[in-house]
């Protein structure tokens, strides 16, 4: 039990600041390995700052400093020695917009692996075919990878995105609110989709949506204005709060 | 009953401006098809006028003479005089007229008014072109073209390896012009899309925002840039590095020709790719380095496929820049209508041509007429390669880099 609690990543004290405007306040918790922790919050709380933070994809901002630590596998992410590519081959992600480029379904996929190594076609071919069967996404499109990922449906690309993730193999899933632009079919594929990965995955999802949060995930954080209010077991988030905020939020008298 | 939606009085001054906005418009438009119009219609008085046989054909192509003068004429366009032609033909133009076939029975080596200068005084008369080796000029055509009795007609002229456009018999090939055009638009394009796209490349991803707040602009306004500053900057600076280092034969050339066209290219190319480049969303890049891909990788495997339509655009406008610049090309090629793909010999492009020659030719004789022709060629080639673009290539792009 204690082994599986074990602290996939590990915030403290961590800040982010874009030029001067602070965005994150010093927040402080532990995300455990092979769960789904949801955060959720009103827009601008800060919530994608710290999951963008995580695989650093934040540095692309201009004016972007941090504070505190960031730890992933006992390592700061922010160290010096941190080789960013490789850090986010570890931690893959999955956006709001669904993103796929403008390639062939099949080279969606393997776009990811071959980056730094050569691998043959059987090679590629397996490891398409059982990324897309994770994603569920196999039957719909096996007959058309050689087709443009633009062909697909909004919930189909959003679910490419996914197996285009897991394809290179990563640890950490990274989902920045994944279903805000699906249709609730689409949605509900892919939140099956999450509780499925779990077990092999530690995902961290951002989500607007409280009942996505209560749905799929085993940890819930509750950000506002920057600042980690609440961080708790799902249940107990939705069921007794602790903090007023939190309460005010989810029974949706602000936000 | 009052129609509630009727239709409310404009105001006159949005009225006049919706009005000349279209007459504006249609107008453009109709003026680039008559551009094209008259151009053709120019060229095509050359055919007309070859099969009638009227007064302009009269004064270009003397009437058939004496095999003795035929022979003896032909001989004196020694191999050195190629390239001098256009030098001399507003003083052939007034031998020509002066010249009466039916009266000039003479063999021809006393007429000597008929020949240009440079044919007996070459060193003096040209220094520069005066010094051409023998060995890049070759001289079997007009070995060929003096034992003929016909003037040759009119598509054989066009298709022989001289281009003398001013003599007794005056030589429209165009295989050195076209052989000239190639070989400097293809130097251009070799060095100049390279450069455009990569300094493209590096503004729209890796340039810091300062950066190219200064270099984008920078190099647009070498768009710009006047092509006769260009060109006397090849004429004079590049022209003596390449002859520095290369120690070549003829200072000008068609290498110094591409550079300086090249120099023309670079910013369009530049600004078209580097505004499709741009228009790539942003999120692929996100998300293409969130999957671990370096920077380069993202700009190489990513966002230039993504670009590639625009991109190619972007060169086939650098094409046909390059293939249409005249001033540049009249200043630093060389200018002389070698038949040589060398790219250290001189060349003379279409563009040159009807730039140097169009200023001085009579109107409405056989060498008006080739001079439109040319510029028909130059408006059908460039147009025909944006339509096969747009038709064929761009959806061959599409499908190749985006696999739609």
């Amino acid at each position: 039990m204690a082994k599986e609690l074990q602290a996939k990543i590990h915030a403290s004290a961590f800040s982010v600041f874009y030029r001067d405007k602070q965005a994150l306040h010093s927040v402080t918790l532990d995300i455990p390995e092979r769960k789904v922790t949801a955060f959720i919050g009103p827009s601008g709380c800060g919530k994608s700052t710290f999951l963008r933070s995580i695989n650093r994809m934040n540095d692309l901002v201009e004016g972007v400093r941090n504070e505190g630590r960031m730890i992933v596998d006992g390592t700061d992410v922010y160290d010096k020695s941190v080789d960013v590519v490789t850090l986010r081959r570890r931690i893959g992600m999955v956006f709001q917009k669904s993103i796929p480029f403008p390639k062939s379904i099949y080279e969606n996929i393997t776009y990811g692996m071959t980056l730094t190594e050569r691998k043959t076609k059987a090679e590629l071919d397996e490891i398409v075919e059982s990324s897309l069967k994770r994603s569920a996404l196999w039957e719909e499109v096996k007959d058309r990878l050689k087709n443009s990922a633009l062909g697909l449906s909004g919930g189909q690309q959003q679910r490419l995105c996914i197996a285009r993730a897991i394809a290179v193999n990563p640890d950490i899933l990274l989902m920045d609110e994944p279903c805000s632009a699906l249709d609730p079919i689409s949605t509900g594929k892919v939140e099956e989709l999450i509780s499925e990965l779990k077990d092999t995955y530690t995902i961290v999802l951002v989500t607007h949506n409280m009942q996505q949060a209560a749905r799929v995930s085993d940890l819930t954080g509750f950000f506002l204005m920057g600042k980690l209010i609440e961080f708790d077991k799902t249940r107990t988030i939705f069921t007794s709060p602790a903090q007023k905020e939190t309460e005010d939020y989810i029974t949706g008298r602000f936000g | 009953m009052t129609n509630p939606f009727r239709k409310e009085r404009k105001f006159i001054g949005e009225f006049l401006a919706e009005w000349s906005i279209r007459i504006v418009a249609s107008l453009s438009i109709v003026i680039i098809f008559l551009i094209f119009f008259f151009v053709f219609r120019e060229a095509a008085s050359l055919f007309t006028t070859m099969n009638v046989g009227t007064a302009n054909s009269k004064t270009e192509t003397p009437a058939p003479r004496s095999a003795d003068a035929q022979a003896a004429a032909p001989e004196q366009y020694s191999a050195e005089t190629y390239g001098d032609a256009p030098e001399t033909y507003g003083e052939s133009d007034g031998a020509a007229e002066q010249y009466n076939p039916a009266v000039e029975v003479e063999p021809l080596p006393g007429t000597n008014i008929l020949t240009p200068l440079n044919m007996n005084y070459p060193e003096i008369y040209n220094p520069e072109t005066g010094s051409l080796p023998a060995d890049i000029n070759d001289p079997t055509p007009m070995g060929t073209f003096s034992v003929t009795e016909q003037p040759l007609s009119l598509w054989e002229n066009l298709t022989s390896n001289v281009w003398q456009p001013v003599g007794v018999q005056p030589k429209f090939g165009m295989i050195p012009l076209l052989i000239g055009t190639a070989k400097t638009t293809v130097i251009a394009i070799l060095l100049g899309a390279p450069l455009g796209i990569l300094a493209a490349i590096f503004t729209a991803f890796f340039a810091p925002a300062r950066v190219r707040n200064i270099v984008k602009p920078a190099i647009e306004l070498l768009a710009g840039f006047p092509s006769v500053v260009v060109g006397f900057f090849c004429l004079v600076t590049v022209a003596s590095f390449i002859q520095d280092n290369f120690d070549n034969t003829f200072r000008l050339n068609a290498l110094v020709g591409g550079i300086g066209l090249a120099l023309a290219v670079i910013p369009i190319v530049y600004a078209i790719a580097e505004d499709s480049l741009s228009a790539v969303p942003r999120t692929l890049w996100e998300a293409s380095l969130a999957l671990g891909s370096t920077k380069w990788q993202t700009a190489y495997r990513v966002m230039l496929p993504a670009a590639a339509p625009g991109v190619f655009a972007a060169v086939l406008l650098g094409i046909g820049r390059a293939f249409g610049e005249t001033m540049i090309a009249i200043m630093a090629t060389g200018n002389a209508a070698l038949n040589s793909w060398s790219a250290f010999a001189p060349a003379r492009t279409f563009a040159a041509t009807i730039g140097s020659e169009m200023g001085e030719v009579v109107w409405g004789s056989e060498h008006y007429g080739v001079l439109f022709l040319l510029g028909t060629i130059l408006f059908v080639v460039s147009f025909s390669l944006n339509a096969v673009t747009e038709l064929y290539v761009k959806k061959r792009l599409i499908k190749r880099f985006q696999g739609r």
